[in-house]
């Protein structure tokens, strides 16, 4: 496979190369709702229908979207370090009552207020919960994946203690905290979209959507156009070469890995500030594994991760609207569709790499002639 | 005396709970010293598992079911296999696409198969692999000791706890005192070595994958057939990744990992005996603390040694035959 190397231009490499995976990943899903003696061609159309057919639709996408924005972004700035963070469960979680302890300490008095610090308080725990993993890595040589595996356990476990404990809803059942006090939310777009004069119909795609296009720009900022950026991408490329020229490893890779954590932890901004307006027991439903594939799908760029985590959006709220027409596929469905999705678009990125660039050399050379 | 019972219980759930981790641990050892880092082990797992407790409750037989689980894990060993060694696809990306298509595609094909909610009909202890009784376990039971030991603790498991437990000398004397797996290890410390002996390093991985696939089918087997009675969703609940530590906390050497599955077992065990007990001073520790403990003691323990040491030189490092 030495065309493995072949370079490929631009817009085969970044457009054509990642839609050819995603077609393929569609087809195998659809032999999979064929073995269910489900037709493929209606469950598709029913999936497209259900993600971009309506306003509403197109908010929900959206809406998962942003959370896909994070928790993609999260993985590419430790990936960048050279890291492999799977612990955005995790950091999600705690970034979630992080936000919640914000939202109940100062929101009644100070509601506007408080937000902005929700904001920086889903950040601060998000990155306080990466540190322990990172600092292990970076001192202790403690493999990073196996130790955020094990802080995503360790936080389903805390968050299930305190919101059956301490933060449960008095004289409630469920494990989830009160409501959030009135007027601790972050506008939801509808509303937005209102001020200007415009109407659309209601989704709970929120304010966390722009907050999300805004940590991209930061992130892309930071890696590409600062110094420390390039510290990073150094310490990630090579290490040993960063440490020859004299940046410090350990402090490079606790940063940057308790930036993806903070990144991890503003899911919780969307999910919770936007839409549930309280804490709720595992509210991030794997969210921060899809971020793995997101990040490797828009090749740890923040603008393909934009992309990655929009197609994500939509199969996971047009897998749910598969669910409400044919009752034979559950929800399930859609998880499936995300893990081929992942298998061929994250993890198979070359797999077409030959017969493209085979074409491709056979009409180069015709254009040559 | 009630002191003694509780040691004995508590060993005895010990060497029940670890069967599943030291089958998993083992496949993910036999990938890892071939140089393909497995982190879709819980995705095995729990494929076997359903695959297993889905044959077993249509054919009534337990052999059925460990002969499926065994295919359905190998079947996705092979996937990684094909992603690790001749797509040189990121090894963790694929693992984790494993782990999460399982996790939708099992509770989807049971929805679909047995409309029971995502899970498989409960099993007849016929369509299991039941505790057997070791021989003259019953004429020792009044020895002192003796009895204890044999007749209490190391009789009754099921075949699957006891073919675990035989699997670590095996595997070890495979690695250690054959041909093949002397290659195996060496693939993955210096694949270029293999290759230049005209050894296919590809074939070798993918004969690494198989065992592996085996191993985890009889993993996620046990689960399903023999430490319960059918497929729930998501019943392999972190063990493949414990087990995963249990083989870094091992160095990647069969009987240490041995020692580290048993280790957790335990905690395990007594995370469940400590449920509801009420400690001097402290009081009764709530559950979700004790449920906490395994990944909490994986964590110390992994940050107590340097664990990327011992590593096989080449794990997770597509080869590539042209450069």
């Amino acid at each position: 496979m030495s065309s493995a190397a072949t370079k490929l231009p631009g817009a085969l490499e970044s457009v054509l190369m990642p839609l050819l995976n995603i077609l393929v990943a569609l087809l195998a899903s659809g032999l999979v709702v064929l073995a269910l003696g489900e037709d493929p061609v209606v469950v598709l159309s029913l999936l497209i229908e259900g993600a971009f057919g309506y306003e509403e639709a197109i908010g929900y996408t959206f809406y998962y979207a942003t959370n896909f924005i994070f928790t993609g972004l999260a993985v590419s700035v430790a990936f960048h370090a050279g890291h492999f963070n799977i612990g955005g469960e995790g950091q999600a979680m705690l970034g979630g009552l992080g936000l919640t302890l914000a939202v109940f300490w100062l929101g009644s008095s100070a509601p506007v207020l408080s937000i902005i610090i929700a904001v920086f308080g889903a950040a601060l725990f998000g990155a306080a919960w990466a540190f322990i993993p990172a600092w292990l890595q970076a001192h202790r040589g403690s493999h990073i994946v196996i130790t955020t595996i094990m802080f995503n356990f360790i936080a389903s476990a805390l968050l299930a203690y305190l919101l059956v404990g301490p933060l449960q809803r008095p004289g409630g059942q469920m494990p989830e905290s009160s409501d959030f006090p009135q007027g601790t939310a972050l506008p939801q777009f509808h509303e937005l979209m209102e001020m200007l004069g415009i109407s659309f119909e209601q989704s709970p795609l929120n304010l966390s959507f722009l907050i999300a296009l805004l940590a991209a720009f930061g992130v892309w900022f930071l890696l590409a156009r600062t110094r420390f950026g390039y510290e990073v991408r150094v310490t990630g490329q090579n290490s040993d070469a960063a440490k020859f020229a004299g940046i410090s490893v350990p402090r490079v890779t606790v940063i940057a890995l308790m930036m993806s954590g903070a990144l991890a932890g503003m899911m919780g901004l969307n999910e919770l500030l936007g839409e549930q307006l309280r804490l709720i027991g595992n509210f991030t439903l794997g969210y921060g594994f899809v971020g793995i594939a997101v990040a490797f799908m828009g090749r740890n760029h923040p603008v393909g991760i934009i992309l990655a985590a929009i197609l994500f959006g939509a199969v996971y709220q047009g897998g749910a609207e598969i669910g409400f027409e044919i009752p034979k596929i559950t929800r399930d469905m859609s998880v499936v569709i995300q893990g081929l999705v992942i298998l061929f678009a994250g993890a198979m990125p070359h797999l077409f790499r030959r017969p493209v660039s085979a074409l491709y050399a056979r009409f180069a050379d015709k254009g040559n002639k | 005396m009630e002191f003694i019972t509780d040691i004995l219980l508590l060993s005895d759930s010990t060497l029940r709970i670890s069967a599943p981790l030291i089958l998993a641990a083992l496949a993910g050892l036999c990938a890892e010293r071939a140089g393909i880092v497995d982190i879709g082990l819980e995705g095995k797992m729990l494929a076997a598992a359903f695959g297993a407790a889905a044959a077993a409750a249509v054919s009534g037989s337990p052999w059925v079911g460990l002969f499926a689980g065994i295919m359905v894990s190998v079947i996705l060993a092979l996937l990684h296999g094909y992603v690790s060694i001749h797509q040189r696809g990121n090894q963790i990306v694929s693992g984790m696409a494993i782990n999460i298509m399982v996790a939708g595609l099992a509770p989807t094909l049971a929805n679909a198969w047995f409309s029971l909610g995502g899970q498989t009909p409960l099993l007849d202890n016929e369509a299991r692999f039941t505790a057997i009784n070791l021989p003259f376990a019953k004429s020792l039971e009044d020895v002192p000791f003796v009895g204890a030991l044999y007749s209490d603790l190391l009789s009754g498991h099921s075949l699957l706890t006891y073919l675990a437990f035989a699997m670590v000398p095996l595997v070890a004397w495979i690695l250690y005192k054959t041909r093949f797996g002397l290659r195996l290890r060496a693939v993955g410390e210096n694949p270029e070595a293999v290759d230049t002996a005209g050894i296919s390093v590809t074939l070798l991985r993918y004969h690494a994958m198989v065992i592996a696939g085996v191993l985890c089918g009889m993993s996620g087997s046990a689960l399903s057939t023999a430490l319960g009675a059918g497929f729930i969703r998501d019943m392999s609940a972190g063990k493949g990744f414990l087990a995963l530590a249990a083989m870094i906390f091992g160095r990647w050497k069969p009987v240490p990992t041995l020692l580290a599955c048993l280790l957790f077992a335990f905690v395990d065990a007594l995370q469940g005996r400590l449920q509801g007990v009420s400690f001097p001073l402290i009081g009764e520790i709530p559950v979700q603390f004790t449920i906490m403990l395994p990944y909490v003691i994986t964590v110390v323990i992994l940050a107590g040694f340097a664990g990327k040491m011992d590593a096989p030189r080449a794990s997770g490092i597509p080869y590539e035959k042209d450069r």
